[in-house]
């Protein structure tokens, strides 16, 4: 208040102004487009399953959003505490549906890594093979999902119909078009049938051009650029404190894949292969480098068919298995992002905790940062390009 | 990666200095550290910082207690064993029920370390690693409600799975699985003849 000392004329004068101020901005809150809340979910068509988005907006402009989680919540970590070892992989299956078999693989190598035995090199391989293969069963249905989101309906057609192909052959080797539970520990379930590498390869073809297919239609397409260049953008700095994984991640500019980065008994290593990253960070380049991506494992599955070892698929494990007492960590570069399992044993039949870090989770809790500001078209597109999967959030 | 230089234990143990309480190392992994409670925050601020410990994976918690109700296998109308409940920690020790864990890796060396810290079972209550890692929100708020932890520091501790009035803590393993309080689990032993089968009862393991 000491501006209002000494002479009482220019104090009116100071008064009359701040008053006016004030009207002024009353003024304007009032003409200013009224603040809305929208509800975007749990059973909105556009979003992947029941996630739902409480957003306020003003006008336009979306000034908060919060996703609101757990409408699919089914305790898989508490779940795993009353199961035994084998038992655990028929719940983990569920959590990424569309990349199952890609989740069984992580807790299997972290039991493996407990017991301290190894799956013979034949294993190794078609692990690879199958988690490739379902990385490329799910990533095709999101290059077709993208369209639909931009009002392009045609790129899901081809997605269905191209991604049957590869859900055959997962049928084919596994008995189960979703739900695989094929891996074992120490091994696999079986071996492959006769005339499925010929098969896969010729799927492989097929699936590249599929790719080639998605890529004429969508990128380089005007309005495709114009909704998803400069939107939604994401710094390197951010999406690593926010444990961003994946694609999410190498579209920032993070030259990090799991597959390669990280010693595992997998094969990945044994074939030559192509991380892709983009230095953007916005929705343009999540979905340029999952497109890349989904190219680059047809190569490797092909590259892994050509030097697939002959020998056993399963290793000697005891009937009843026991797990050794002791604490392990894996994780896995699967078709969302990292998806890693912290197992504690106590040297029972079963697991005594099981940690389950999925990637949508974290690639999710980024949205209330990402959408501050985006217009309300955006927040769908962003939402698409960021990829998660409802049973990876909720577990 | 083997051209860039990991990161050793010793390093770690002298940018965290007296904050460690135990380390734990396995040939081939990554390595566990325990840190004093009240230097929680401060450990995560220091890895961030000196070390480059940079890409946020996960923090979650332990309850060390093995379950009272056992795996829920048994007969529930049977006269039921006791279960011994002696707490016993896992790597690099500890002294509380209750742990928090978090791991974080560095993405340039692609190396990772797990933390662990006590959670005091008077308070409840460890300092929150949001100001450091803004991913550890939502996992700090998972944390509250399956453990039942409050976070020192947290913007807004609500329920991120369960719904508001939810009672209890899921994750504690003195929680009982309702499913399997009322019926066995017939996965283990077959409790159920199969129709039509010969076999009385004691069916095979699978």
């Amino acid at each position: 208040m000491t501006m209002l000392a000494g002479n009482p004329q220019s104090d009116r004068q100071q008064l009359a102004y701040i008053a006016s101020q004030a009207a002024d901005a009353r003024v304007n809150v009032e003409l200013e487009t009224e603040g809305m809340t929208l509800n975007i979910g749990p059973q909105h068509p556009a979003t992947h399953g029941t996630l739902r988005i409480i957003a306020r907006l003003d006008g336009e402009q979306v000034i908060w959003a919060e996703p609101s989680a757990g409408y699919m919540h089914r305790g898989y970590e508490k779940l795993t505490e009353v199961r035994s070892f084998p038992q655990v992989t028929a719940l983990i299956n569920r959590i990424d549906w569309l990349g199952s078999f890609a989740n069984e693989v992580p807790f299997i190598l972290a039991a493996e890594q407990l017991m301290e035995i190894e799956a013979p090199p034949r294993a190794q391989w078609i692990r690879t093979i199958l988690f490739e293969l379902s990385r490329i069963a799910n990533v095709s249905l999101f290059l077709g999902d993208l369209g639909v989101q931009l009002g392009a309906v045609t790129p899901v057609f081809f997605a269905f119909r191209d991604r049957e192909y590869v859900l055959n052959l997962i049928e084919s080797a596994t008995g189960g078009r979703f739900h695989p539970n094929f891996d074992r520990i120490g091994g696999l379930k079986d071996d492959l049938p006769a005339g499925w590498i010929d098969e896969t390869r010729a799927v492989m073809k097929k699936m590249r051009k599929f790719c080639d297919e998605i890529e004429n239609l969508l990128f380089g397409n005007e309005i495709f650029e114009s909704r998803t260049r400069g939107i939604g953008v994401i710094p390197r700095d951010v999406a690593l404190q926010y444990g961003l994984s994946g694609a999410n991640l190498r579209a920032s500019g993070v030259d990090w894949d799991l597959r390669r980065d990280q010693k595992l008994p997998m094969a990945w290593d044994k074939v030559d292969w192509k991380v892709w990253t983009h230095l953007d960070g916005d929705s343009y380049a999540r979905c340029w480098v999952r497109l890349q991506e989904t190219r680059e494992s047809t190569y490797i599955v092909e590259r892994l068919l050509d030097t697939l070892p002959s020998g056993p698929v399963m290793t000697k494990v005891p009937r009843i298995i026991k797990v050794p007492e002791g604490e392990a960590w894996v994780s896995t570069e699967n078709p969302l992002g990292e998806m890693g399992y912290y197992v504690v044993s106590k040297g029972d039949l079963g697991p005594f905790r099981v940690k389950i870090r999925s990637a949508s989770f974290n690639n999710i809790s980024i949205v209330p940062w990402l959408l501050k500001g985006v217009y309300v078209p955006d927040i769908i597109t962003i939402l698409a390009s960021l990829y998660f999967i409802l049973g990876d959030i909720d577990r | 990666m083997s051209s860039l230089a990991e990161i050793t234990v010793d390093q770690i143990k002298e940018v965290l200095g007296d904050l460690v309480e135990e380390t734990f190392e396995k040939p081939g992994q990554d390595p566990w550290v325990r840190v004093r409670t009240d230097g929680w925050r401060e450990t995560a601020v220091r890895l961030h910082g000196k070390l480059g410990y940079d890409y946020f994976c996960f923090l979650s918690a332990i309850d060390w207690m093995p379950s009272p109700y056992g795996k829920g296998e048994e007969d529930p109308t049977a006269e039921k064993e006791p279960i011994d409940t002696t707490i016993r920690q896992g790597y690099a020790g500890g002294s509380t029920r209750v742990q928090v864990f978090a791991r974080l890796v560095n993405h340039r060396t692609h190396t990772g370390i797990t933390v662990k810290a006590d959670v005091p079972e008077d308070s409840w209550t460890v300092e929150s690693w949001v100001g450091v890692f803004a991913g550890a929100n939502w996992h700090e708020r998972e944390a509250h409600e399956m453990f039942g932890i409050a976070f020192d520091g947290h913007p807004d501790l609500r329920n991120i799975y369960l719904p508001t009035d939810f009672e209890g803590h899921p994750l504690r393993k003195d929680f009982p699985l309702l499913a399997r309080m009322v019926k066995p689990w017939p996965g283990i032993v077959d409790v159920e003849p199969l129709p039509g089968g010969d076999d009385e009862g004691e069916g095979a393991a699978e």
